[in-house]
């Protein structure tokens, strides 16, 4: 008969306990950041090196939330993330315009390479112009695998189909996964199919992946990076101090420094170009 | 006014109305300290819900009851109440833990402490011959043993009034035989008022101290049970409790203390004070008939006698039940021996007879079971 | 099948290194989980004892709520969860949105449904005189609902085993909610979710399979009390 109320005690204490290490579990309001970047830019992992860093300077605490760029981009207009990290700059400039966001930075850039099936079916290997070569892809009706989930990379493949005024949407040999870049690439690579990738994530799982770099180097394949602070007028909450701090860090001169040496070691080149100070049109050249 | 001693309950103009009907409607009750109220009736009849309206789980919809002359809610409250008494369902509902913790739940609801506990309980065990089961889980128990270990449970608290509610419905009877003679014994020993609910006749026979009868919602008639047996207030009671032969006559001739009803061209004589052509109904128990062979009978004898005719012979436990021809049917309850004696088989005839005393006089022959007098 | 046997080569070294990372967030998912679990017990049991036991008007709308929650998609609780926290929503002043403390708030509301129509069923399933007889041995209306409540307590550990099982396992609430936050919000599913969608399918086929232990260990231990209950 003890131990019958003895149960009840124990689970009482467990909650109290609980709920008291509850406590300890959220932070003070003007100490934290929160920071809107993409999943592929958290996927390269700078930012598990570039945060810990910039935390133990400052002392804010950041919380990176990687969403798509279309969700990152909403979230700064709603004032529900203090600086943004991303990469679609025509939808960044007119963020800008609408007048969410002071302050837009050039930080670094790092670039989309197009890949595909070593046997290179379209015969694309080694063009200087993405534009030609989805031309092409496009007339050999070669199995394209699309994120097709309105994220940067996404954009950015649509703008070059664009550009190059070839159909795609619709077509069989386009298929559209709505994945993250790391597993629309293991689709390529088990279809045999072509795809366009951040040279980032692709670097990352190249090892395992049969796929190869084919086409790379053209200007429009820049993947470029801003940041861009939240503007406190429009949402008197967001916490701008921390959010210049955060943006005047990853301009710095140490910061700019790690970004150029990030990844060599691990995949032999570079995963990122530091551009801080630099004018956009004068990348690639 | 304190000669008497000062009712346990006392029901005044209880009604309760359940979905639009009247299901319990009793003007008037009282129970006295020490006895034991038998509550006889068929199904629907209201007993239950009498029981739990006096336990306080269902609430009147007009009247009151008075608890020891406290109104029960407002001079003395529910929970405080509930705790004097016990009640015992027809189901033992038995929680699913030990019979110790089962018996002991009542004490732990109080409050009391697990050392006051531990004798209570173990003397409620004992004494309701379970003390063997008292690590047993709840769930192991037969129907017996769990009826056993519910009785405990209500004893435990120490009551002071004690209902119950057909507590040994739905066992064996040789079962049922070893609990209520227990139950019998334990209550004569304590000599706690107890109001017993049950539809079995001989298990009120023997346990109560007052009989009452209940139909629709009503009490029919209360009183010791040689009363309510031998002198039922009308043929529904009468039915209920075993009169077997209910016959409508008509009062023909009135004699000094006696009358003569006429009954299927029969003549039978009765006691009663009745007017001449009135209709009546006369109530025979079959245990007051008695058969004897033809050639031995007497006929002009001062009792009842008629010749009749065997019709149907049905044997029940240790006697049995003769259904009779005399002109009218009579039913007549015969000893083994007797019967063996007589060698009755179908279409023999014998000779009924009963005395005058024991054909009881129900006036106006109604056939309802509405009271006319209480 | 050899990426599973990665993964599972994966999930054993992790632990057997008591790799820090995957320490904290098997951690963390025990301390959500758990948390929501036990909130939606108290709310749920007391809420759906008291319906069973309850008649008010419009009770039978009520049932076909809880019922509904039972089915809930926790994806559409997280949303709405999210958007109330917003730091310009209706609760953004608490300031708890991206906080182990939404992701319990998020999760609890999924559980607590679940917790609640199961004890309802359950209590309503205890015999109809049971309640009639409690209430003679003299018990108060809370004491009458504490012992129906270990009465039932077979069901109501399935209760907490479906609770329990339905927030572990959850993602889509926890990742909105939570934001996924290394090191202070991430969990086993979340971290899962993130792994496959990098392409590193062993790493999350390692963290699946701890997340199954992790689950399957602590069924086995509420189990046990069931059917050591069930024994007695």
């Amino acid at each position: 008969m003890k131990h019958q109320y003895c149960r009840e005690f124990m689970l009482l204490a467990a909650i109290a306990l609980l709920l008291v290490s509850m406590s300890s579990v959220t932070q003070a309001q003007e100490k934290t950041l929160i920071l809107a970047t993409t999943t592929s830019t958290q996927d390269t992992g700078l930012l598990d090196v570039l945060i810990p860093i910039f935390e133990k300077k400052t002392g804010y605490f950041v919380k990176t939330i990687a969403v798509g760029s279309g969700q990152a981009m909403t979230m700064g207009q709603k004032g529900e993330a203090d600086v943004l990290l991303v990469h679609s700059p025509t939808a960044e400039k007119k963020f800008m315009e609408d007048g969410f966001g002071v302050s837009r930075r050039l930080v670094m850039h790092n670039d989309f390479v197009i890949v595909g099936p070593s046997d290179d079916p379209a015969k694309i290997k080694g063009l200087k112009s993405a534009g030609e070569a989805f031309k092409k892809m496009a007339s050999a009706q070669a199995l394209f695998i699309s994120r097709g989930d309105n994220s940067g990379t996404h954009s950015k493949e649509k703008e070059i189909w664009k550009a190059a005024g070839a159909k795609y949407e619709g077509e069989k040999w386009y298929q559209q996964t709505g994945l993250g870049m790391g597993q629309t690439l293991n689709v390529a690579a088990e279809k045999k199919g072509y795809t366009l990738a951040d040279r980032g994530t692709y670097l990352a799982l190249a090892k395992t992946l049969k796929l190869s770099i084919l086409v790379e180097g053209d200007a429009v394949l820049l993947n470029i990076y801003h940041v861009t602070e939240v503007n406190p007028a429009k949402w008197p909450k967001v916490n701008i101090a921390a959010a210049k701090a955060f943006a005047d860090f990853m301009v710095s001169k140490e910061t700019q420094e790690i970004i150029k040496t990030y990844g060599v070691e691990k995949y032999g080149s570079p995963l990122f170009f530091p551009d801080a100070g630099k004018k956009v049109e004068d990348l690639g050249k | 006014m304190n000669t008497s001693p000062s009712p346990v309950f006392e029901a005044r103009n209880l009604q309760v109305v359940r979905g639009g009907s009247l299901i319990l409607n009793v003007p008037s009750l009282v129970v006295s300290e020490g006895e034991i109220l038998v509550l006889i009736g068929p199904n629907g009849a209201g007993k239950s819900t009498l029981l739990q309206a006096l336990s306080a789980l269902a609430k009147p919809s007009r009247g009151e009851i008075l608890f020891r002359g406290q109104r029960i809610g407002t001079d003395i409250p529910v929970l405080q109440y509930r705790r004097r008494l016990a009640m015992v369902l027809q189901e033992p509902l038995l929680f699913d833990t030990t019979v110790y913790n089962n018996v002991a739940s009542g004490l732990k609801i109080r409050g009391m402490k697990r050392d006051e506990i531990e004798p209570v309980v173990a003397r409620a065990l004992e004494r309701f011959g379970i003390a063997h089961l008292r690590d047993r889980s709840a769930r192991t128990l037969s129907g017996g043993e769990a009826r056993r270990a519910s009785i405990a449970r209500a004893f435990a608290t120490n009551p002071e009034v004690l209902l119950l509610d057909e507590p040994f419905s739905a066992l064996d009877p040789i079962m049922r035989e070893t609990l209520i003679e227990d139950l019998e014994h334990v209550l004569r020993e304590t000599r706690i008022t107890t109001i017993f609910v049950t539809h079995d006749r001989m298990e009120a026979l023997r346990l109560a101290t007052r009989l009452g009868v209940m139909n629709t919602g009503e009490i029919l008639q209360t009183g010791s049970a040689d009363e309510v047996m031998n002198h039922p207030v009308n043929e529904f009671v009468a039915s209920l409790v075993g009169v077997e032969t209910i016959l409508q006559g008509k009062v023909i001739r009135k004699n000094s203390r006696t009358f003569i009803a006429s009954v299927s061209g029969q003549e039978i004589e009765a006691i009663g004070d009745v007017d001449l052509g009135e209709q009546v109904s006369l109530c025979i128990r079959p245990e007051n008939v008695t058969l004897s062979a033809i050639a031995t009978g007497d006929l002009t004898s001062v009792t009842d006698t008629f010749p009749g005719t065997v019709e149907k012979i049905t044997p029940i436990g240790h006697y049995r039940k003769v259904q009779l021809n005399c002109g009218f049917p009579l039913v007549a309850y015969v000893t083994n021996p007797s019967f063996s004696d007589l060698s009755l088989k179908e279409g023999t005839e014998v000779l009924a007879s009963f005395k005058t005393k024991a054909v009881h006089v129900i006036r106006g022959g109604t056939r309802d079971g509405r009271t006319q007098r209480t | 099948m050899d990426l599973i046997l990665e993964g599972i080569k994966k999930a054993f070294w992790l632990l057997v290194s008591f790799d820090p990372e995957v320490l904290g967030i098997t951690f963390l998912s025990l301390k959500v989980s758990g948390t929501a679990t036990l909130i939606s017990l108290f709310i749920g049991i007391s809420v759906g004892a008291s319906v069973a036991l309850t008649r008010f008007p419009g009770r039978r709308i009520v049932v076909s709520l809880i019922n509904t929650g039972m089915a809930l998609p926790p994806v559409v609780v997280g949303l709405f969860v999210t958007i109330s926290l917003w730091r310009n929503g209706p609760l953004g002043f608490m300031g708890i949105l991206y906080t182990p403390l939404a992701m319990i708030l998020a999760q609890a509301v999924i559980a607590t449904p679940i917790v609640t129509g199961i004890t309802l069923a359950a209590v309503q399933q205890l015999p109809g005189k049971l309640r009639l007889q409690i209430l003679a041995l003299g018990a108060t209306r809370l004491q009458m609902l504490w012992i129906l409540i270990k009465e039932a307590k077979l069901s109501l550990l399935a209760a907490v085993m479906a609770g329990f099982g339905g927030v572990i396992s959850e993602v889509g609430a926890s990742i909105m909610v939570g934001g996924n936050i290394k090191g202070y919000s991430r969990v086993l599913t979340t971290a899962t979710v993130m792994e496959t969608g990098r392409g590193n399918f062993d790493v999350a086929i390692a963290l699946s399979i701890i997340l199954l232990l992790l689950a399957y260990l602590i069924n086995l231990v509420l189990t046990q009390v069931q059917q050591r209950e069930r024994r007695r």
